[in-house]
């Protein structure tokens, strides 16, 4: 592909802030503003403010869209109420997965599915299909929605200071509608860093005002502008899976380590949903031969493992790594990695990573890495 | 990130290092500014030992950061006498002072190639 890579509603102001800019998923989006060690690191006891407006927003509405969703995803949507949000993941009829995704239910009849970004025409594509019989509407809201998130410690202070939602009442992975910085806003306390904090999705016409008043609002305590760089750190020290390295579509959720979010107890469309008959085997698989497991590793040097890996137990191979990065909160190596059950294990020992031909030490552990203290 | 000002007594490779004038035939080598703003937090570095012999243009170490690994090139071919111990040690030097307490190593200088860059050239080259 040729075409020029999309711009955020937030482009020139990231320019001006002197951000590194790099091509994701044909987006032109912040890498990093300075050292991505001190944005980690101000997420992890300050506050970080993300750009994430590369995110893929579906907005599915009508008398039977719960029904097509429950249809269409692996998730049981029927039991998400008004207000909250739902981790689920969206298969092909052979079980693999073709994005992980977070369900908002917005109204009775309304629910908004957000995709990443790589991935967002291809969940668009699918979930169009599968509409087909019902009552439903499936809306491409991509253009509709700028997204700024607010992460770490400090960032509940910071949004209250800007709105009139009510935050105190608003739980991890619940959305509502309010204003911030006096615009309209869905305020979603969502995240992917590991870190209480919350995800604003608003008109792009208001980005940068409301990115302006968080940093006014955020300075004081050290919120600082983040880059795409720290975020994949900051969820792989959390152990959150990402689309391309620990999801792709030759996983089926159970082999990812994640069958809990495949309901087979739906009660709607009698229980049938894209990918079932496949799951179910899937299921059977993994009770009767346990597949490949993702745990974590942590070096024991300072080489840094990086996906494609291979990880080694006695010269022979056992897994691969799927993230790998230097830890800022553990000051170690870090990685994710599929690796045969039998060396699984946290504490195992004699599991290395063929680094460029040296075999590393590293030692199992389960994953995350971080957990924040509540 | 702020515009690298290249220092003007030293000349600098298209692989992104430096060397400064040669005194008793030995020369430092670093990576320039501009090369440590393009790698991010630079977290591992691993450095030719001395005694080892480098050839111009060849790799002989490699550079880790936070997203990548990339491979540390000689400018010049020549015997490595000295290994700067406080960059194995704390990495983020390379990113702090790449002109400075950020050198990697220094060689003997056996051999220079002709093509090495003034301060003003690698400028124009690296655009910054």
């Amino acid at each position: 592909m040729s075409t020029a890579p999309r711009l955020t509603a937030l482009d020139a102001l990231h320019r001006s802030l002197g951000a590194t800019m790099t091509d994701f998923a044909g987006w032109d989006m912040p890498l990093r503003y300075g050292s991505e060690r001190d944005e980690h690191n101000a997420v992890r006891t300050k506050a970080g403010l993300f750009d994430l407006s590369h995110m893929g927003e579906i907005t599915v509405t009508g008398p039977q869209a719960v029904e097509l969703l429950d249809f269409a995803l692996v998730g049981n949507i029927s039991t998400v109420g008004v207000g909250r949000a739902r981790y689920t993941m969206i298969c092909q009829e052979d079980g693999g997965i073709l994005d992980d995704l977070i369900v908002y239910r917005l109204q009775e009849q309304e629910y908004m599915i957000v995709a990443n970004a790589s991935n967002a025409q291809v969940v668009l594509d699918a979930v169009t299909e599968r509409a087909a019989g019902f009552d439903a509407e499936v809306r491409d809201d991509r253009d509709a929605y700028a997204l700024i998130a607010v992460q770490g410690p400090e960032s509940p202070g910071i949004l209250k200071s800007l709105t009139d939602a009510d935050l105190d009442g608003l739980k991890y992975y619940a959305g509502l509608p309010g204003t911030v910085a006096g615009v309209p806003a869905l305020i979603a306390r969502t995240g992917y860093t590991g870190e209480d904090g919350f995800e604003l999705f608003l008109k792009p016409e208001h980005a940068e005002g409301v990115w302006k008043a968080l940093t006014e609002a955020g300075a004081p305590v050290g919120l600082v502008p983040c880059g795409l760089s720290c975020r994949d750190t900051l969820r792989l020290e959390a152990g959150m899976p990402l689309y391309g390295h620990e999801l792709t579509t030759s996983l089926t959720p159970f082999d990812a380590g994640l069958g809990r979010v495949v309901k087979f107890e739906k009660t709607t469309n009698e229980g049938r949903f894209v990918g079932r008959e496949a799951l179910e085997k899937a299921a059977e698989r993994a009770e009767t031969a346990p597949p490949r497991k993702l745990v974590g590793l942590i070096a024991e040097g300072r080489r840094v493992p990086r996906a494609g890996m291979q990880v080694v137990v006695d010269g022979q191979v056992v897994g691969e790594i799927t993230s790998g990065a230097p830890s800022p909160t553990l000051g170690k190596p870090i990685a994710m990695a599929y690796v045969d059950a039998a060396h699984a294990e946290p504490g195992t020992a004699g599991v290395g990573v063929d680094i460029r031909g040296t075999h590393e030490p590293y030692e199992v552990v389960a994953l995350p890495f971080y957990k924040r203290q509540k | 990130m702020s515009n690298a000002s290249n220092p003007t007594h030293l000349r600098y490779s298209k692989e992104h290092e430096w060397l400064s004038p040669a005194e008793d035939d030995v020369a430092t080598i670093g990576i320039t500014e501009h090369a440590a703003n393009a790698l991010g937090d630079v977290v591992y570095v691993q450095l030719p030992e001395v005694g080892d012999t480098v050839t111009a243009g060849e790799t002989c170490g490699e550079l880790e950061s936070t997203k990548s690994v990339s491979d540390l090139y000689s400018p010049v071919t020549g015997e490595v006498v000295a290994a700067n111990q406080d960059v194995v040690d704390d990495p983020s030097l390379v990113n702090t002072a790449p002109f400075e307490g950020g050198w990697l190593f220094k060689v003997r200088v056996a051999e220079e190639p002709k093509d090495l860059l003034s301060a003003d050239e690698y400028t124009a080259f690296s655009g910054s």
